[in-house]
Protein backbone atom coordinates (compact mmCIF):
# COMPACT_ATOMS: atom_id res chain seq x y z
CA UNK A 1 0.00 0.00 0.00
CA UNK A 2 2.41 2.57 0.99
CA UNK A 3 5.47 3.00 -1.65
CA UNK A 4 8.48 5.21 -0.61
CA UNK A 5 9.34 8.05 -2.55
CA UNK A 6 11.70 8.68 -4.71
CA UNK A 7 12.89 11.98 -2.65
CA UNK A 8 12.08 12.21 0.89
CA UNK A 9 11.57 16.08 -0.07
CA UNK A 10 8.80 15.97 -2.11
CA UNK A 11 4.98 16.07 -0.51
CA UNK A 12 3.00 15.92 -3.17
CA UNK A 13 3.86 14.33 -7.04
CA UNK A 14 1.24 14.50 -9.81
CA UNK A 15 2.81 12.56 -12.98
CA UNK A 16 1.01 13.16 -16.44
CA UNK A 17 -2.62 13.41 -14.69
CA UNK A 18 -5.43 13.89 -16.79
CA UNK A 19 -9.17 13.23 -16.00
CA UNK A 20 -12.42 14.27 -18.44
CA UNK A 21 -15.81 14.83 -17.09
CA UNK A 22 -17.93 13.20 -20.17
CA UNK A 23 -16.31 14.50 -23.22
CA UNK A 24 -14.87 17.63 -21.51
CA UNK A 25 -11.00 17.61 -20.77
CA UNK A 26 -10.56 19.28 -17.44
CA UNK A 27 -6.79 17.88 -16.89
CA UNK A 28 -3.93 16.60 -19.76
CA UNK A 29 -0.85 15.47 -18.63
CA UNK A 30 -0.47 17.53 -15.73
CA UNK A 31 2.97 17.33 -13.91
CA UNK A 32 4.56 18.83 -11.09
CA UNK A 33 6.27 18.26 -7.72
CA UNK A 34 5.42 20.07 -4.31
CA UNK A 35 8.44 20.17 -1.92
CA UNK A 36 8.51 19.92 1.92
CA UNK A 37 7.98 23.43 3.21
CA UNK A 38 7.47 25.04 0.06
CA UNK A 39 4.04 26.70 -1.15
CA UNK A 40 2.78 26.15 -4.49
CA UNK A 41 0.15 28.62 -5.97
CA UNK A 42 -2.19 27.34 -8.72
CA UNK A 43 -2.96 29.68 -11.00
CA UNK A 44 -5.56 29.57 -13.82
CA UNK A 45 -8.77 31.19 -14.94
CA UNK A 46 -12.04 29.56 -13.78
CA UNK A 47 -12.77 26.29 -15.03
CA UNK A 48 -8.87 25.47 -15.79
CA UNK A 49 -9.25 22.39 -13.06
CA UNK A 50 -7.24 23.99 -9.82
CA UNK A 51 -10.16 22.87 -7.57
CA UNK A 52 -10.26 19.67 -8.90
CA UNK A 53 -6.39 18.77 -9.04
CA UNK A 54 -7.10 19.54 -4.79
CA UNK A 55 -9.56 16.97 -4.96
CA UNK A 56 -7.32 14.53 -6.83
CA UNK A 57 -4.28 15.06 -4.25
CA UNK A 58 -6.52 14.57 -1.55
CA UNK A 59 -8.25 10.77 -3.19
CA UNK A 60 -11.86 12.60 -2.95
CA UNK A 61 -11.75 11.98 -6.99
CA UNK A 62 -9.75 9.20 -9.31
CA UNK A 63 -7.95 10.32 -12.42
CA UNK A 64 -8.01 8.87 -15.48
CA UNK A 65 -4.72 8.57 -16.23
CA UNK A 66 -1.78 9.15 -14.02
CA UNK A 67 -0.05 8.66 -10.56
CA UNK A 68 -0.32 10.89 -7.68
CA UNK A 69 1.90 10.14 -4.33
CA UNK A 70 0.84 12.33 -1.29
CA UNK A 71 2.98 12.28 1.75
CA UNK A 72 4.44 9.15 0.20
CA UNK A 73 1.89 7.17 -0.82
CA UNK A 74 0.36 6.61 -4.11
CA UNK A 75 -3.52 7.93 -4.00
CA UNK A 76 -4.85 7.10 -7.11
CA UNK A 77 -4.32 3.23 -6.19
CA UNK A 78 -5.66 3.28 -2.90
CA UNK A 79 -8.85 2.24 -1.16
CA UNK A 80 -11.23 4.51 0.38
CA UNK A 81 -10.79 3.21 3.92
CA UNK A 82 -6.69 3.91 3.66
CA UNK A 83 -7.19 7.73 2.23
CA UNK A 84 -9.72 7.95 5.26
CA UNK A 85 -6.00 7.23 7.53
CA UNK A 86 -4.14 9.49 4.77
CA UNK A 87 -6.39 12.80 4.99
CA UNK A 88 -5.91 12.65 8.53
CA UNK A 89 -2.39 14.17 8.19
CA UNK A 90 -3.40 17.13 5.25
CA UNK A 91 -5.98 20.13 6.08
CA UNK A 92 -8.46 21.10 3.53
CA UNK A 93 -9.67 25.07 2.90
CA UNK A 94 -12.27 24.63 0.96
CA UNK A 95 -13.78 27.53 -1.42
CA UNK A 96 -16.62 28.12 0.40
CA UNK A 97 -15.39 27.13 3.64
CA UNK A 98 -17.73 23.81 3.59
CA UNK A 99 -18.20 24.40 7.87
CA UNK A 100 -20.79 21.90 9.22
CA UNK A 101 -24.33 24.30 9.36
CA UNK A 102 -25.81 22.44 12.23
CA UNK A 103 -22.45 22.62 14.21
CA UNK A 104 -21.06 25.29 16.46
CA UNK A 105 -17.71 26.61 15.33
CA UNK A 106 -16.65 24.57 18.51
CA UNK A 107 -17.79 21.66 16.88
CA UNK A 108 -16.42 22.34 13.78
CA UNK A 109 -12.89 23.19 14.44
CA UNK A 110 -12.78 20.42 16.78
CA UNK A 111 -14.52 17.18 14.48
CA UNK A 112 -11.47 15.83 13.27
CA UNK A 113 -9.92 15.49 17.50
CA UNK A 114 -13.56 14.30 18.89
CA UNK A 115 -13.13 11.48 15.65
CA UNK A 116 -9.75 10.91 17.15
CA UNK A 117 -11.38 10.62 20.85
CA UNK A 118 -9.41 13.29 22.22
CA UNK A 119 -10.11 14.09 25.81
CA UNK A 120 -12.69 17.50 26.66
CA UNK A 121 -9.89 19.32 28.04
CA UNK A 122 -7.38 18.75 25.38
CA UNK A 123 -10.27 19.39 22.67
CA UNK A 124 -11.16 22.76 24.48
CA UNK A 125 -7.57 24.23 24.94
CA UNK A 126 -6.56 22.84 21.27
CA UNK A 127 -9.79 24.62 19.54
CA UNK A 128 -8.94 27.99 21.52
CA UNK A 129 -5.34 27.56 20.38
CA UNK A 130 -6.71 27.31 16.80
CA UNK A 131 -9.18 30.02 16.93
CA UNK A 132 -6.85 32.56 18.61
CA UNK A 133 -4.71 31.58 15.43
CA UNK A 134 -6.96 32.98 13.39
CA UNK A 135 -8.40 36.10 16.15
CA UNK A 136 -11.77 34.47 16.51
CA UNK A 137 -11.55 33.27 20.02
CA UNK A 138 -14.87 34.64 20.66
CA UNK A 139 -16.70 33.24 17.61
CA UNK A 140 -16.50 29.63 19.55
CA UNK A 141 -20.46 29.12 20.62
CA UNK A 142 -21.67 30.81 17.20
CA UNK A 143 -23.23 28.60 14.51
CA UNK A 144 -21.54 28.89 10.57
CA UNK A 145 -24.81 31.24 10.04
CA UNK A 146 -23.62 34.23 12.02
CA UNK A 147 -20.63 34.71 11.03
CA UNK A 148 -19.19 36.73 7.75
CA UNK A 149 -17.83 34.99 4.94
CA UNK A 150 -14.54 36.45 6.02
CA UNK A 151 -14.95 34.89 9.12
CA UNK A 152 -16.00 31.59 7.75
CA UNK A 153 -12.97 31.05 6.15
CA UNK A 154 -10.79 31.68 9.06
CA UNK A 155 -13.29 29.00 11.04
CA UNK A 156 -12.30 26.81 8.63
CA UNK A 157 -8.42 27.13 7.91
CA UNK A 158 -8.76 27.04 11.89
CA UNK A 159 -10.53 23.55 11.05
CA UNK A 160 -7.88 23.05 9.21
CA UNK A 161 -4.85 23.26 11.04
CA UNK A 162 -5.51 22.09 14.30
CA UNK A 163 -4.32 18.88 13.80
CA UNK A 164 -0.44 20.34 12.95
CA UNK A 165 -0.62 18.89 9.43
CA UNK A 166 1.74 17.91 7.03
CA UNK A 167 0.35 19.31 4.48
CA UNK A 168 -2.01 22.45 3.94
CA UNK A 169 -4.40 22.27 0.79
CA UNK A 170 -6.21 25.82 -0.28
CA UNK A 171 -9.08 26.23 -2.53
CA UNK A 172 -9.70 29.79 -3.59
CA UNK A 173 -9.52 31.10 0.19
CA UNK A 174 -9.52 34.63 -0.64
CA UNK A 175 -12.40 34.05 -3.76
CA UNK A 176 -15.64 36.23 -3.47
CA UNK A 177 -13.97 38.32 -0.28
CA UNK A 178 -13.60 42.31 -0.40
CA UNK A 179 -9.49 43.20 -0.44
CA UNK A 180 -9.40 44.27 3.23
CA UNK A 181 -10.53 40.74 4.07
CA UNK A 182 -8.79 39.02 1.46
CA UNK A 183 -5.53 40.48 2.88
CA UNK A 184 -6.19 39.04 6.43
CA UNK A 185 -7.14 35.79 5.24
CA UNK A 186 -3.33 35.84 2.77
CA UNK A 187 -1.35 37.15 6.05
CA UNK A 188 -2.97 33.96 8.43
CA UNK A 189 -1.46 31.43 5.20
CA UNK A 190 1.60 33.29 5.09
CA UNK A 191 1.49 33.46 9.32
CA UNK A 192 0.76 29.69 9.45
CA UNK A 193 3.68 28.97 6.84
CA UNK A 194 6.13 30.90 8.47
CA UNK A 195 5.49 29.58 12.40
CA UNK A 196 4.85 25.72 11.09
CA UNK A 197 6.53 25.91 7.79
CA UNK A 198 4.17 23.82 6.42
CA UNK A 199 3.90 22.41 2.83
CA UNK A 200 0.86 24.02 1.04
CA UNK A 201 -0.80 23.56 -2.65
CA UNK A 202 -3.04 26.47 -2.90
CA UNK A 203 -5.40 27.56 -5.46
CA UNK A 204 -6.60 31.04 -6.52
CA UNK A 205 -7.29 32.98 -9.56
CA UNK A 206 -6.56 36.39 -7.47
CA UNK A 207 -2.73 37.00 -8.84
CA UNK A 208 -2.06 39.28 -6.42
CA UNK A 209 -2.61 37.15 -3.71
CA UNK A 210 -0.07 35.09 -5.12
CA UNK A 211 2.71 37.64 -5.23
CA UNK A 212 1.87 39.27 -1.51
CA UNK A 213 2.26 35.72 -0.12
CA UNK A 214 5.82 35.60 -1.97
CA UNK A 215 6.65 39.03 -1.24
CA UNK A 216 5.68 39.16 2.31
CA UNK A 217 6.77 37.66 5.97
CA UNK A 218 4.92 37.25 9.22
CA UNK A 219 6.09 39.58 11.70
CA UNK A 220 5.15 38.03 14.85
CA UNK A 221 6.51 40.56 17.35
CA UNK A 222 4.22 43.40 15.20
CA UNK A 223 1.82 40.37 14.63
CA UNK A 224 1.54 41.85 11.12
CA UNK A 225 2.61 40.73 7.80
CA UNK A 226 5.78 42.68 5.80
CA UNK A 227 7.26 43.19 2.83
CA UNK A 228 10.42 40.67 2.34
CA UNK A 229 13.52 43.36 2.04
CA UNK A 230 17.22 42.53 1.02
CA UNK A 231 20.26 43.62 2.50
CA UNK A 232 19.77 47.10 1.02
CA UNK A 233 16.32 47.61 1.45
CA UNK A 234 15.31 46.41 -1.89
CA UNK A 235 11.67 44.46 -2.32
CA UNK A 236 12.66 40.71 -2.17
CA UNK A 237 10.47 37.66 -3.07
CA UNK A 238 10.22 33.99 -0.68
CA UNK A 239 12.02 31.05 -3.13
CA UNK A 240 9.68 28.54 -1.67
CA UNK A 241 6.59 30.23 -2.64
CA UNK A 242 6.33 29.08 -6.44
CA UNK A 243 3.65 29.17 -9.20
CA UNK A 244 2.09 26.72 -11.71
CA UNK A 245 -0.03 27.99 -14.23
CA UNK A 246 -2.70 25.95 -15.95
CA UNK A 247 -3.95 26.15 -19.12
CA UNK A 248 -6.79 23.91 -20.71
CA UNK A 249 -5.96 21.01 -18.85
CA UNK A 250 -2.22 21.69 -19.08
CA UNK A 251 0.62 23.11 -17.05
CA UNK A 252 2.10 25.99 -19.05
CA UNK A 253 4.71 26.91 -16.30
CA UNK A 254 6.01 25.78 -13.28
CA UNK A 255 8.91 28.05 -11.01
CA UNK A 256 9.27 31.01 -8.92
CA UNK A 257 8.43 34.44 -8.48
CA UNK A 258 11.41 35.98 -10.39
CA UNK A 259 11.37 32.88 -12.90
CA UNK A 260 7.48 33.55 -13.42
CA UNK A 261 8.73 37.68 -14.14
CA UNK A 262 10.94 36.41 -16.51
CA UNK A 263 9.02 34.08 -18.52
CA UNK A 264 8.71 35.33 -22.47
CA UNK A 265 5.21 33.09 -22.80
CA UNK A 266 2.64 35.40 -24.41
CA UNK A 267 -0.39 33.82 -22.40
CA UNK A 268 1.61 34.12 -19.47
CA UNK A 269 2.51 37.79 -19.82
CA UNK A 270 -1.07 38.49 -20.58
CA UNK A 271 -2.11 36.78 -17.67
CA UNK A 272 0.53 38.74 -15.39
CA UNK A 273 -0.06 41.96 -16.67
CA UNK B 1 -35.65 19.61 -22.36
CA UNK B 2 -32.75 17.46 -23.68
CA UNK B 3 -33.05 13.84 -24.96
CA UNK B 4 -31.38 11.24 -23.65
CA UNK B 5 -30.54 8.57 -25.95
CA UNK B 6 -31.85 5.22 -25.08
CA UNK B 7 -28.73 3.15 -24.33
CA UNK B 8 -27.74 6.53 -21.85
CA UNK B 9 -30.87 5.94 -20.00
CA UNK B 10 -30.22 2.09 -19.40
CA UNK B 11 -26.62 3.17 -18.58
CA UNK B 12 -27.56 5.73 -15.98
CA UNK B 13 -30.60 3.26 -14.58
CA UNK B 14 -27.93 0.05 -13.92
CA UNK B 15 -25.54 2.86 -12.57
CA UNK B 16 -28.29 4.47 -10.12
CA UNK B 17 -29.05 0.66 -9.43
CA UNK B 18 -25.60 -0.40 -8.55
CA UNK B 19 -24.61 2.82 -6.81
CA UNK B 20 -27.72 2.21 -4.40
CA UNK B 21 -26.96 -1.29 -4.12
CA UNK B 22 -23.15 -0.12 -2.66
CA UNK B 23 -24.66 2.39 -0.54
CA UNK B 24 -26.85 -0.24 0.92
CA UNK B 25 -24.17 -2.75 1.41
CA UNK B 26 -21.79 -0.51 2.86
CA UNK B 27 -24.82 0.55 5.37
CA UNK B 28 -24.91 -2.77 6.70
CA UNK B 29 -21.23 -3.66 6.34
CA UNK B 30 -20.86 -0.58 8.88
CA UNK B 31 -22.24 -1.93 11.60
CA UNK B 32 -19.36 -4.60 12.14
CA UNK B 33 -15.89 -2.04 11.44
CA UNK B 34 -14.65 0.63 13.98
CA UNK B 35 -15.63 3.65 14.63
CA UNK B 36 -19.50 3.33 15.30
CA UNK B 37 -21.34 6.44 15.97
CA UNK B 38 -23.76 5.64 19.38
CA UNK B 39 -24.44 8.83 19.79
CA UNK B 40 -25.42 10.12 16.63
CA UNK B 41 -27.72 7.29 15.89
CA UNK B 42 -29.58 7.87 19.42
CA UNK B 43 -29.95 11.37 18.29
CA UNK B 44 -31.34 9.77 14.90
CA UNK B 45 -33.78 7.64 16.77
CA UNK B 46 -35.34 10.48 18.60
CA UNK B 47 -35.80 12.36 15.70
CA UNK B 48 -37.46 9.58 13.60
CA UNK B 49 -39.16 7.35 16.02
CA UNK B 50 -40.15 9.87 18.90
CA UNK B 51 -40.67 12.83 16.16
CA UNK B 52 -42.93 10.26 14.35
CA UNK B 53 -45.44 9.46 17.29
CA UNK B 54 -48.16 12.19 16.93
CA UNK B 55 -48.59 11.08 13.06
CA UNK B 56 -48.29 7.54 13.72
CA UNK B 57 -50.97 7.88 16.29
CA UNK B 58 -53.38 9.81 14.65
CA UNK B 59 -52.70 8.04 11.61
CA UNK B 60 -53.61 4.60 13.05
CA UNK B 61 -56.10 5.78 15.10
CA UNK B 62 -58.52 7.04 12.40
CA UNK B 63 -57.38 4.53 9.61
CA UNK B 64 -58.94 1.76 12.49
CA UNK B 65 -61.89 4.29 13.18
CA UNK B 66 -62.71 3.82 9.51
CA UNK B 67 -62.03 0.06 9.31
CA UNK B 68 -65.01 -0.44 11.47
CA UNK B 69 -66.90 2.46 10.12
CA UNK B 70 -67.26 0.61 6.45
CA UNK B 71 -66.66 -2.85 7.57
CA UNK B 72 -70.08 -2.96 9.63
CA UNK B 73 -71.99 -2.18 7.09
CA UNK B 74 -70.80 -5.23 5.04
CA UNK B 75 -70.52 -7.35 8.34
CA UNK B 76 -74.03 -6.44 9.59
CA UNK B 77 -75.44 -7.72 6.25
CA UNK B 78 -74.67 -11.46 6.78
CA UNK B 79 -75.21 -10.79 10.58
CA UNK B 80 -71.59 -10.51 11.71
CA UNK B 81 -71.35 -7.42 13.16
CA UNK B 82 -69.49 -8.91 16.09
CA UNK B 83 -66.29 -9.49 13.97
CA UNK B 84 -65.48 -6.09 13.45
CA UNK B 85 -62.70 -6.57 16.25
CA UNK B 86 -61.39 -9.27 14.12
CA UNK B 87 -61.53 -7.62 10.75
CA UNK B 88 -60.08 -4.38 12.27
CA UNK B 89 -57.30 -6.47 14.18
CA UNK B 90 -55.64 -8.75 11.18
CA UNK B 91 -56.29 -6.00 8.82
CA UNK B 92 -54.43 -3.37 10.92
CA UNK B 93 -51.53 -5.73 12.35
CA UNK B 94 -50.84 -8.28 9.19
CA UNK B 95 -51.00 -5.24 6.84
CA UNK B 96 -52.45 -1.64 7.22
CA UNK B 97 -50.57 -0.38 10.57
CA UNK B 98 -46.67 -1.09 8.79
CA UNK B 99 -47.34 -0.04 5.47
CA UNK B 100 -49.30 3.02 7.19
CA UNK B 101 -46.55 3.45 9.09
CA UNK B 102 -43.60 3.11 6.66
CA UNK B 103 -45.37 5.53 3.99
CA UNK B 104 -45.92 8.55 7.20
CA UNK B 105 -42.18 7.60 8.01
CA UNK B 106 -40.92 7.47 4.20
CA UNK B 107 -42.97 11.24 3.81
CA UNK B 108 -41.49 12.65 6.70
CA UNK B 109 -38.03 11.35 7.15
CA UNK B 110 -37.00 10.04 3.82
CA UNK B 111 -37.52 13.79 2.90
CA UNK B 112 -35.62 14.79 5.95
CA UNK B 113 -32.54 12.68 5.56
CA UNK B 114 -32.59 13.68 1.61
CA UNK B 115 -32.83 17.25 2.29
CA UNK B 116 -29.88 17.56 4.83
CA UNK B 117 -27.91 15.06 3.11
CA UNK B 118 -28.22 16.96 -0.25
CA UNK B 119 -27.54 20.47 1.49
CA UNK B 120 -24.86 18.93 2.91
CA UNK B 121 -23.45 18.11 -0.68
CA UNK B 122 -24.08 20.77 -2.42
CA UNK B 123 -22.26 22.88 -0.05
CA UNK B 124 -19.44 20.66 0.01
CA UNK B 125 -19.63 19.45 3.61
CA UNK B 126 -19.91 15.69 2.46
CA UNK B 127 -16.20 16.50 1.04
CA UNK B 128 -15.17 18.26 4.11
CA UNK B 129 -16.07 15.46 6.27
CA UNK B 130 -14.10 12.85 3.68
CA UNK B 131 -11.66 15.17 3.82
CA UNK B 132 -11.51 15.28 7.81
CA UNK B 133 -10.92 11.66 7.56
CA UNK B 134 -14.15 10.57 8.56
CA UNK B 135 -16.54 8.15 6.37
CA UNK B 136 -19.76 9.74 5.53
CA UNK B 137 -21.44 6.64 4.98
CA UNK B 138 -20.63 5.68 8.66
CA UNK B 139 -20.76 8.59 10.21
CA UNK B 140 -24.40 10.08 8.10
CA UNK B 141 -25.80 6.65 6.69
CA UNK B 142 -25.36 4.13 8.91
CA UNK B 143 -26.79 5.79 12.23
CA UNK B 144 -29.99 6.85 9.72
CA UNK B 145 -30.59 2.89 8.47
CA UNK B 146 -30.18 1.64 12.15
CA UNK B 147 -32.59 4.19 13.36
CA UNK B 148 -35.27 3.72 10.87
CA UNK B 149 -34.86 -0.10 11.43
CA UNK B 150 -35.49 -0.05 15.05
CA UNK B 151 -37.54 2.72 15.31
CA UNK B 152 -40.44 1.69 12.78
CA UNK B 153 -40.82 -1.85 14.33
CA UNK B 154 -41.76 0.24 17.77
CA UNK B 155 -43.64 2.85 15.78
CA UNK B 156 -45.54 -0.34 14.21
CA UNK B 157 -47.08 -1.38 17.30
CA UNK B 158 -48.09 2.06 18.43
CA UNK B 159 -49.77 2.54 15.33
CA UNK B 160 -51.41 -0.91 15.54
CA UNK B 161 -52.56 -0.03 19.08
CA UNK B 162 -54.00 2.79 18.35
CA UNK B 163 -55.72 1.18 15.04
CA UNK B 164 -57.47 -0.98 17.48
CA UNK B 165 -58.13 1.52 19.64
CA UNK B 166 -59.85 3.45 17.11
CA UNK B 167 -61.69 0.60 16.09
CA UNK B 168 -63.26 0.51 19.25
CA UNK B 169 -64.17 3.86 19.60
CA UNK B 170 -66.74 3.18 16.77
CA UNK B 171 -67.27 -0.01 17.60
CA UNK B 172 -68.33 1.34 20.87
CA UNK B 173 -69.74 4.55 20.04
CA UNK B 174 -71.29 4.22 17.31
CA UNK B 175 -72.24 0.40 16.44
CA UNK B 176 -73.04 0.15 20.22
CA UNK B 177 -70.94 -3.32 20.49
CA UNK B 178 -69.69 -4.87 23.87
CA UNK B 179 -66.41 -3.93 25.16
CA UNK B 180 -65.57 -7.28 25.78
CA UNK B 181 -66.15 -8.87 22.54
CA UNK B 182 -64.45 -6.72 20.60
CA UNK B 183 -61.11 -6.89 22.36
CA UNK B 184 -61.32 -10.73 22.64
CA UNK B 185 -62.28 -11.22 18.80
CA UNK B 186 -59.50 -8.93 17.80
CA UNK B 187 -56.97 -10.77 19.95
CA UNK B 188 -58.58 -14.27 19.30
CA UNK B 189 -58.45 -13.70 15.69
CA UNK B 190 -54.60 -12.85 15.55
CA UNK B 191 -52.31 -16.04 15.41
CA UNK B 192 -48.20 -16.18 15.29
CA UNK B 193 -47.59 -16.06 11.59
CA UNK B 194 -50.09 -13.09 11.58
CA UNK B 195 -48.08 -11.02 14.44
CA UNK B 196 -44.42 -12.36 13.12
CA UNK B 197 -45.90 -10.43 9.73
CA UNK B 198 -46.31 -7.42 10.95
CA UNK B 199 -43.53 -6.63 13.37
CA UNK B 200 -41.17 -8.25 10.68
CA UNK B 201 -42.15 -6.01 7.39
CA UNK B 202 -41.22 -2.62 9.46
CA UNK B 203 -37.71 -3.89 10.05
CA UNK B 204 -37.40 -4.11 5.95
CA UNK B 205 -39.48 -0.55 5.34
CA UNK B 206 -37.02 1.14 7.88
CA UNK B 207 -34.04 0.07 5.88
CA UNK B 208 -35.77 1.20 2.86
CA UNK B 209 -37.04 3.96 3.58
CA UNK B 210 -33.71 5.24 5.18
CA UNK B 211 -31.05 3.82 2.21
CA UNK B 212 -33.61 5.83 -0.54
CA UNK B 213 -33.14 8.90 1.78
CA UNK B 214 -29.92 9.16 1.77
CA UNK B 215 -28.75 7.66 -1.49
CA UNK B 216 -30.88 10.23 -3.01
CA UNK B 217 -29.07 13.09 -0.90
CA UNK B 218 -26.03 11.63 -1.13
CA UNK B 219 -26.30 11.95 -5.43
CA UNK B 220 -27.85 15.75 -4.82
CA UNK B 221 -26.08 18.11 -7.10
CA UNK B 222 -27.47 21.52 -8.78
CA UNK B 223 -27.69 23.84 -6.04
CA UNK B 224 -31.30 24.13 -3.89
CA UNK B 225 -33.21 23.43 -6.77
CA UNK B 226 -31.24 19.94 -6.40
CA UNK B 227 -31.72 19.64 -3.31
CA UNK B 228 -35.12 20.15 -3.51
CA UNK B 229 -35.80 17.40 -6.61
CA UNK B 230 -33.39 14.82 -4.63
CA UNK B 231 -36.43 14.73 -1.68
CA UNK B 232 -39.60 14.82 -4.08
CA UNK B 233 -37.44 11.64 -5.64
CA UNK B 234 -36.58 10.38 -1.94
CA UNK B 235 -40.27 10.30 -1.21
CA UNK B 236 -41.64 9.01 -4.14
CA UNK B 237 -38.70 5.89 -4.52
CA UNK B 238 -39.06 5.18 -0.64
CA UNK B 239 -42.83 5.24 -0.49
CA UNK B 240 -43.00 2.96 -3.49
CA UNK B 241 -40.56 0.81 -2.73
CA UNK B 242 -42.24 0.39 0.58
CA UNK B 243 -45.38 -0.53 -1.28
CA UNK B 244 -43.30 -2.96 -3.81
CA UNK B 245 -41.06 -4.62 -1.21
CA UNK B 246 -44.61 -5.29 1.01
CA UNK B 247 -46.02 -7.35 -1.58
CA UNK B 248 -43.23 -9.52 -2.60
CA UNK B 249 -42.66 -9.89 1.35
CA UNK B 250 -45.87 -11.03 2.35
CA UNK B 251 -46.07 -13.18 -0.60
CA UNK B 252 -42.90 -14.99 1.33
CA UNK B 253 -44.50 -14.69 4.68
CA UNK B 254 -47.49 -16.29 3.68
CA UNK B 255 -46.03 -18.84 1.89
CA UNK B 256 -43.63 -19.29 5.11
CA UNK B 257 -46.45 -19.38 7.37
CA UNK B 258 -48.37 -20.61 5.17
CA UNK B 259 -51.25 -18.20 5.73
CA UNK B 260 -54.03 -18.21 3.06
Amino acid sequence: MTEPLQSEDVIIHFEDVAIAFDDLVVLDGVTFDLHKGETKILLGVAGSGKSILLKLALGLLKPDRGHIRVLGQEVTQMKENDLFELRRLIGMVFQESALFDSLTVRENVSFRLREEHVSEDEIERRVRESLRFVELEHTVDLFPSELSGGMRRRVAIARAIITQPELLLYDSPTGGLDPVTSTTIVELIVKQHDEYHTSALMVTHRLQDAFTMASHYYDSGAKEMRPLLGAHGEPKVNLDTTFVILKDGKVIFDGNAPELARSSDEYIREYIA
Amino acid sequence: MELVSPVDYAKQSVRAVQDYSLLAGRSVANLFAHPRYLTDTVQQMDLIGVGSVPIVVLTGFFTGAVLALQSANSLARFGALSMTGQLVSLSMVRELGPVLTGLMVAGRNASGMASELGSMKVTEQIDAMRALGTDPTKKLVTPRVVAAVVMLFFLTIISDFFGLLGGFMVAKLILGLDTYEYWNTAYQSLVYGDVVMGLTKPLLFGFVIATMGCYYGLQAKGGTQGVGRATTQAVVAASVLTLVVNFFFTRLLMAFFKIH
